[in-house]
């Protein structure tokens, strides 16, 4: 490959890192998958897995002297079961063309990221990808049933089986959200469900975030699973209705999205009192979808607001942060504050039902100084989620991006678990290196004893 | 955490670090006994709701914590573990329903335990103490201990404490009950109803003799709008009685805590799809037995292990042993699994779980 051509391998969707890869392979075969990770492993390379590039946390990004092993053409679907309900798939298949291969049979693959028209399936099993989707039914790991991996020196492992049960601990739920740190997907077996029946999709607006996010609450308490819950605010309203024009009112401070799904007569009980509850809310305005065209219109609207947001600045950081969920509020009042400390502007879409924000944090790179203070931001906002009892990553996963913000949410035990893991799956740590974990080879892990205090039982570690 | 807890933890952990072989259990409702030098470490002390907010949907428990009151907690505001945990009214504890990943009939509507648990504090072979995921219901920060811990046997490390995402209750259930003259019947029908979007909780195959098949449907959720669901669930399968109250959660209540088996027998479970069912019941038709979730888990009272291994094997399908003296609970096919040796070199380098 010329020099020029692996410029689109230096990074994926998050800019901020890049890395000149040594070279990239693009495998015709599973079997040169292995061939390539065989040969890493006795030369001693380390080498990134790379779908299409569409992580938000630098997580196919090369590694300095590293090799990049592109599985765009493993995308072949090997086979569907209709009946028994799942399809094996090449790890290079992209998400939506499961669902369309299907969808004749009333049949779909779950886990709907925004990207899915372009994302793989392997990448989605590396960050165990989610979407709106996933307050009812999960997000990719409840989608997997079994999983052909090449492990980092080469080794080939099955884990889990076409069965939704398991007899040993579960390997497969192991994997998926490694971020490749465990090696190379190569087939997944993935469930299907039906179609659901019917859909009830209602847009409220409200005149204040709060009062948005406590609808939230008020829609869970009352006892109703929604198949998706989701938040926009203000900006991210007008970026998205200047984008692609899905009819938001753009008075709005906050827009809230409740999709019901299922059976029919469920679903028509569950929207009377949805309805009454999103009543007593407040909404200035309550518009449900009347055909599968307004539906669809609403979802095209959610789901542009990244590639809309670039519209209003030139560059942004989308942020992945999770709060326990009855803490939306707090931890949105907290981003707007922060956010007019640092007179950033932060753009907010959420899937609200699972505590998971995207705070979308703009600026301009070509103004000196404009990435690091919006990345300082995104350090803050990373420190409220954290004190609130969540977590710095909900589906982006860590990748180069967060991977200093691990020591904040785990601890030293913690973290020497992960690493003993890693090291025992990886001992040379040739598989996407420098993500997730930092590279110090430090941990005497398993060597650690008590403090003798602690095994008289007068100390603990928490 | 309260200080009994805490001190019981590290107390655990003392126990884990002196000894060469450790064997954790619960509260023997799955009667697994411990190996010959291995020495019992009980989650008895480790017992209460740790954290519960409603309004969150999350519950953080205690291993030992018998899972009826984790239930009766929930079930007071109106929420439930919607894996359908086994075993509770034997006294079953949270820690040993995941280890043992001890799911039951329902899990077919929204999933099992490893869909529903996100987070785990477990002590490692070394003694650490050691926690994984959290207690929000997205968490893509660590790798996934929760639910590498479900189905792991104790083997990996000791369960000491477990967190849940937790769904709203479904308020009233009803179930069609239809008698097949054979087991090819009910097994025609069963595609039907797994791909038709009617949202089923439950479907489960009862075999009451050689051939002759109960197929059951179980139908949760809203009151009002039940009679039309089972209207067409009925018209769906053609035939069939629709039930409701005591006698239709008598059924599934005898299924839960496996009622329905022989005194004396032992229950194995055998994850398989349907397609595999008319072979393992050729050669298990003797026995009493029921396949379960969808025909996804064939649960097999048998009084001979060593004929059940023989037909599992020949069929490489894998076996759990979930109630017994046997010393191993895995029966059947055991195909090596380099990426299960490496996590097990990992948390018990010194093989200290067995
Ligand atoms: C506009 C936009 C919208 C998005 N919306 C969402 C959303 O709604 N929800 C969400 O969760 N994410 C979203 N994302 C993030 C991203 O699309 C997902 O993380 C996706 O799963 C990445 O897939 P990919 O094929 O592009 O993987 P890549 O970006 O190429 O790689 C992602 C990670 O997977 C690893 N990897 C890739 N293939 C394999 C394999 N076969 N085996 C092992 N590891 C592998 C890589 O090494 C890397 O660490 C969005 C991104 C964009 C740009």
């Amino acid at each position: 490959m010329q020099p020029a051509a692996l410029v689109p391998y230096e990074c994926d969707a998050l800019l901020a890192f890049r890395e000149r890869p040594l070279c990239v392979v693009l495998p015709e075969s599973q079997e040169e998958v292995v061939q390539v990770v065989r040969l890493c492993h006795h030369f001693g390379v380390p080498f990134v897995a790379r779908g299409s590039g569409t992580g938000l946390s630098g997580g196919s990004t090369p590694v300095p002297g590293g090799i990049v092993i592109a599985m765009n053409r493993l995308n072949r679907i090997l086979k569907v079961d209709v009946e028994q309900r799942f399809a094996v798939v090449e790890a290079g298949v992209v998400n939506l063309d499961i669902t369309r291969t299907v969808a004749s049979r009333n049949l779909l693959f779950a886990p709907d990221p925004s990207s899915q028209p372009v994302c793989t399936i392997g990448g989605n099993v590396a960050f165990n990808s989610g979407g709106a989707h996933c307050l009812k039914y999960g997000m990719t790991s409840n989608h997997v049933l079994a999983l052909k991996v090449v492990l980092p020196d080469g080794e080939l492992a099955f884990l889990g089986s076409e069965s939704l049960e398991s007899v040993d601990a579960d390997y497969v739920g192991m994997f998926v959200g490694s971020e490749g740190l465990f090696g190379i997907a190569l087939e997944v077996t993935v469930r299907l469900l039906p179609r659901p029946e019917t859909y009830r999709t209602v847009l409220a607006a409200y005149r204040s975030l709060q009062a948005a996010g406590d609808a939230v609450s008020q829609v869970i308490a009352a006892g109703i699973l929604p198949g998706a819950l989701e938040i926009m605010d203000h900006l991210s309203i007008q970026a998205v209705e200047a984008a692609v024009h899905p009819g938001y009112p753009t008075d709005a401070a906050a827009l809230l999205i409740v999709e019901l799904e299922g059976e029919q007569h469920q679903v028509e009980a569950e929207w009377r009192r949805l309805e009454s509850v999103l009543k007593a809310s407040q909404p200035y305005l309550l518009k449900a979808a009347q055909n599968e065209e307004e539906r669809l219109k609403i979802w095209k609207g959610r789901k542009s607001a990244f590639s809309a947001a670039g519209r209003l600045y030139p560059d942004y950081i989308v942020q992945d942060g999770v709060v326990p969920r009855s803490r939306l509020g707090e931890a949105l009042a907290e981003i707007e504050r922060l956010s007019q400390k640092w007179g950033i502007k932060v753009a907010n879409v959420f899937h609200a039902g699972d505590g998971n924000l995207h705070p979308l944090i703009m600026f301009d790179g070509n103004q000196p100084g404009s990435y690091e203070r919006a990345e300082e931001l995104a350090s803050e906002i990373i420190d409220v989620c954290i004190r609130l009892g969540g977590s710095i990553t909900g589906e982006h996963g860590v990748g180069m991006e967060k991977r200093r913000f691990m020591p904040r949410q785990f601890g030293p035990a913690e973290i020497a678990c992960m690493n003993a893991t890693r090291d025992a799956v990886d001992p040379k740590r040739l598989a996407n290196r420098g993500k997730r974990l930092s590279e110090e080879f430090t941990s005497a892990h398993t060597l650690v004893g008590a403090h003798p205090l602690e095994r008289a039982g007068v100390i603990a570690r928490e | 955490m309260d200080a009994i807890a805490t001190t019981a933890i590290a107390e655990l952990q003392g126990l884990v670090r002196e000894h060469r072989r450790v064997h954790v259990c619960g509260n023997g409702s799955k009667h697994v006994s411990p190996l010959s030098g291995y020495v019992a470490l009980s989650t008895a002390a480790l017992r209460g709701v740790i954290e519960y907010q409603p309004s969150e949907f999350v519950i953080t428990v205690a291993a030992g914590t018998p899972v009826a009151e984790v239930n009766a907690l929930l079930a007071s505001h109106g929420q439930y573990l919607p894996f359908d945990p086994l075993f509770v009214e034997s006294g079953a504890t949270i820690g040993g329903t995941i280890a043992m990943n001890a799911c039951g009939s329902e899990r077919y509507r929204f999933g099992g335990a490893r869909d529903f648990v996100i987070g785990v504090r477990f002590i490692e072979g070394n003694g650490e103490l050691v926690r994984g995921g959290g207690k929000v219901v997205k968490n893509a920060a660590g790798f996934d201990y929760p639910k590498l811990f479900v189905g792991s046997c104790g083997r990996l490390g000791l369960i000491v404490e477990l967190s849940f995402k937790v769904f709203p209750k479904p308020e009233a259930y009803a179930s069609l009950r239809v008698s097949l003259p054979s087991l090819e019947d009910a097994l025609a029908l069963l595609p039907k109803l797994t791909n038709c979007p009617y949202d089923l909780n439950a479907v489960d195959l009862v075999m009451e003799n050689h051939t002759r098949t109960t197929l059951w449907v179980r139908v949760g959720g809203i009151a009002e709008a039940l009679p039309r669901r089972m209207d067409r669930v009925r018209a769906l399968v053609g035939s069939g009685e629709v039930l409701s109250g005591p006698e239709e959660e008598h059924f599934w209540n005898d299924m839960r805590e496996m009622r329905w088996m022989e005194s004396g027998d032992v229950l194995v479970k055998v994850p398989l799809t349907p397609r595999w069912i008319p072979a393992l019941d050729a050669r298990i038709a003797r026995w009493k037995r029921r396949y379960s979730v969808g025909g996804n888990v064939a649960w097999i009272a048998t009084p001979s292990l060593a004929e059940t291994d023989a037909a599992l094997t020949s069929l490489r399908l894998s076996g759990l042993v979930l109630r017994s003296q046997a010393p191993d609970p895995h029966i059947g096919y055991r195909p090596f699994n380099p990426f299960a040796e490496r996590i097990k070199r990992a948390l018990d380098p010194l093989n200290k779980f067995g």
